[in-house]
């Protein structure tokens, strides 16, 4: 029986559905307890679930993610929640040199299933460091996995393979898209986990995004169409590993590849897309892949920020550079 | 109180950091102490301990073989056998004593110099040695052994046996963890992390830092203008300082501080006051930061020589007993060196295969790009 949830509230279901569904399941973080998170993704769930399920913890994010190497070495589940994006680098050194690495290290005797769960991404016209879009930095780390939902079905599905999952998984939620509405069927069988999805047909370009830029380029589609052009847009799902077999496919049929995403262009996960749409569809290529991104600045104060995020009409600028090859 | 005049003395060294302009640490050692350097055993009043012969002379065979493992490690190295080593030189008994304090149950969470820890674990010594020889990342199993891998990154580890005690809490465990790190650890963001969590949910972990007053060469001055252990204090646990070239005065601190922890009382901090006399590493030249006459003074707390003063006085080891210790301390020399020549490579494909418990098209890929690109030599 399919309900409509915002993305913030199936993501709250999700999480109650993983403790009920597993005791070592632990939610560790900053006021994820009696107030239910500073997104209010965690509420009610201390109230159901207990203080040492639901772990209001001291504020250090190196300590969060720290102690969860270790309740993961003694068997646990840790769902660590990041408050905001920028705020994910002191915890930095252990999701890189210790969550990521100690299943390899210990040649699999020490699992880390660890969620580090980061509300990422701007436009919700906040203080510095809380609109960050540090995707790149865990995707360029192997030992990680890393998934972008972008809609209410994948985040609350999305959620549960996370915790479920052996590994260490960076679990991005499009902060300003909490709020958006789909429907969700808790008796669906979910998509896995780690792969792209077709989200939109389209026969002249092939757009490809994750986060909370599926929902522009998916506006940027319905504009284009009134224009005569057919975009296909692909939801990344999953940004390590990527799963570019569907992009491939599309890509051969249409020729054309824009890259979306809110991080920085140089060196983004754009760039590792394009190298790799290239060297594959190379010959099928009408014009080179193109990117669409943040500018190589820091993040700008509240006033700039709809300046520096694309929107659809710069998707649409780069959708007709494509064009014009 | 024991008597520490000669501990007193480190504080009087020449500065290291000349200029500095950092205050040494006050003068007020407050040791816990169970056998004095010329081998003299002593009461404190906190801290009792029965030792029967049996147990003292089994220490001091850990001493001797954890020293000598050491010597050996250090040759290999020199001998280009190892690519980098960290002796323990002068550090044998404050790592004995806390690994023999250790219960099968409980769980040590190493740096990486803990080489006699884990051989109170029952760690191979070729298990250890393999990591500085570039065959792996530990060899040991951490599970099994109650001996978690060596954590280069300083500090990292104090949260992972924070987070671990708080599993064993948790799962009401009879049991505690034991978190190793050394002075210039203290100066972390992660320890005070680490400090703050297992007071705030009294997890059953002991805090053990070695300060060997220098981390690689910066002195203990450069860390901290009060002595470690009352750091603790401001985080709301007890802390306590113990003479750590005394193997007995560790064993009894340690001990006592893990039944605390096992019982609910929650995390204590022991600082181990001792001396590296050998190098951070094989790539380290400590003269150009210390001084000789320093050494020679530590060299007059020996962890081992006392023991074994101790021992002849009482008349609880005759010197059949040291040379057969001693002949033991030979094979297992002999040993170690034929069995680091002897650790096979690694297979190369050793690389892809536990990145991740569920592997990734991507590595799959690359692991047989790998195989195939060796492959072609081997036709060739």
């Amino acid at each position: 029986m399919s309900e409509t949830l915002t993305i913030g509230k199936a993501l709250n279901l999700g999480l109650r559905r993983a403790l009920e569904d597993d005791p070592k399941v632990v939610l560790m973080g900053e006021d994820i307890g009696r107030l239910g998170g500073v997104f209010r993704v965690t509420d009610g769930l201390q109230k159901d679930f207990g203080e040492q399920r639901v772990v209001d913890t001291p504020l250090g994010e190196a300590g969060i993610l720290g102690t969860a190497v270790g309740l993961a070495m003694r068997g646990y589940r840790p769902v660590c929640e990041i408050q905001f994006d920028g705020f994910v680098f002191p915890a930095y050194n252990q999701i890189v040199t210790q969550v990521a690495k100690l299943h390899a290290r210990s040649r699999g005797r020490l699992p880390m299933p660890i969620v580090i769960r980061i509300p990422f991404g701007g436009g919700i016209g906040a203080v510095e460091h809380h609109s960050e879009s540090p995707e790149a930095y865990f995707a360029h780390t192997a030992g990680l996995k890393v998934v972008a939902v972008s809609t209410p079905a994948d985040a609350y599905w999305g959620i549960q393979q996370a915790v479920a999952s052996p590994d260490p998984v960076v679990f991005l939620e499009p902060k300003r898209r909490y709020w958006e509405k789909g429907a969700v069927d808790p008796d669906a069988t979910p998509d896995p986990l780690f792969g792209s999805r077709v989200v939109r047909g389209g026969d002249d370009v092939t757009v490809l995004a994750y986060g909370p830029m599926v929902k522009t380029a998916l506006q940027a589609a319905e504009a284009a169409a009134a224009d005569g052009h057919s975009l296909e847009v692909i939801d990344l799902r999953t940004l390590s590993p990527l799963d570019l077999e569907p992009v491939f496919a599309s890509v051969r049929r249409t020729g054309r590849c824009v890259v979306v995403h809110e991080a920085p262009v140089t060196l983004g996960l754009g760039a590792e897309i394009a190298a790799r749409v290239t060297e594959t569809c190379f010959h099928s290529l009408e014009a080179p892949v193109l990117r669409v991104g943040g500018y190589d600045t820091p993040y700008p104060p509240a006033k700039l920020e709809e300046e520096y995020l694309p929107d659809l009409d710069r998707v649409l600028d780069a959708v007709d550079r494509s064009l014009g090859f | 109180m024991p008597e520490v005049d000669v501990l007193s003395e480190t504080t009087e060294m020449v500065d290291p950091v000349p200029g500095a302009g950092v205050p040494h640490l006050p003068d007020q050692p407050d040791l816990v102490q169970l056998l004095t350097p010329e081998g003299e055993r002593v009461e404190h009043p906190d801290y009792a301990l029965d030792v029967t012969a049996e147990e003292l002379r089994a220490l001091y065979r850990d001493l001797v073989l954890v020293r000598r493992w050491d010597a050996e490690a250090t040759a290999l190295q020199r001998q280009g056998e190892l690519g980098l080593w960290a002796s323990l030189l002068g550090q044998e008994a404050a790592q004995v004593g806390a690994g023999r304090a250790l219960m099968p149950a409980d769980m040590a969470f190493p740096t990486y110099r803990e080489h006699g820890v884990a051989w109170t674990r029952g760690v191979d010594p070729l298990h250890v040695i393999s990591m500085f020889r570039g065959v792996d990342q530990g060899g040991w199993d951490p599970v099994a052994t109650g001996f978690n891998l060596y954590t280069v990154v300083i500090g990292a580890q104090t949260l992972h046996a924070t987070g671990y005690a708080m599993g064993m809490q948790r799962d009401g465990a009879d049991a505690a963890t034991l978190a190793f790190l050394g002075d210039g650890a203290t100066s972390q963001g992660e320890v005070n992390e680490a400090m703050i969590w297992a007071a705030t949910f009294a997890a059953p972990v002991v805090f053990f830092c070695q300060n060997n007053q220098y981390a690689i060469s910066a002195p203990i001055e450069r860390q901290s203008r009060v002595p470690l252990y009352q750091r603790a204090s401001g985080f709301g646990f007890p802390g306590v300082r113990v003479d750590g070239n005394d193997v007995l005065a560790v064993l009894a601190v340690t001990r006592a501080a893990l039944a605390a922890a096992r019982e609910g009382s929650g995390p204590t901090f022991i600082e181990a006051y001792t001396y590296r006399m050998g190098a951070h590493t094989t790539s380290d030249d400590p003269t150009r930061y210390r001084l000789a006459s320093e050494l020679e003074e530590w060299a007059l707390r020996d962890p081992i020589a006392r023991v074994k003063a101790h021992l002849s006085r009482s008349g609880l080891a005759d010197a059949a007993f040291f040379d057969a210790v001693d002949a033991e301390g030979d094979e297992l020399a002999v040993r170690i060196r034929t069995g680091t020549r002897e650790l096979p490579e690694p297979a190369g494909t050793e690389i892809f295969d536990h990145v991740y418990a569920e592997t990734t098209p991507e590595l799959a890929q690359q692991r047989a790009e790998f195989v195939a690109y060796r492959a072609s030599f081997e036709e060739a």
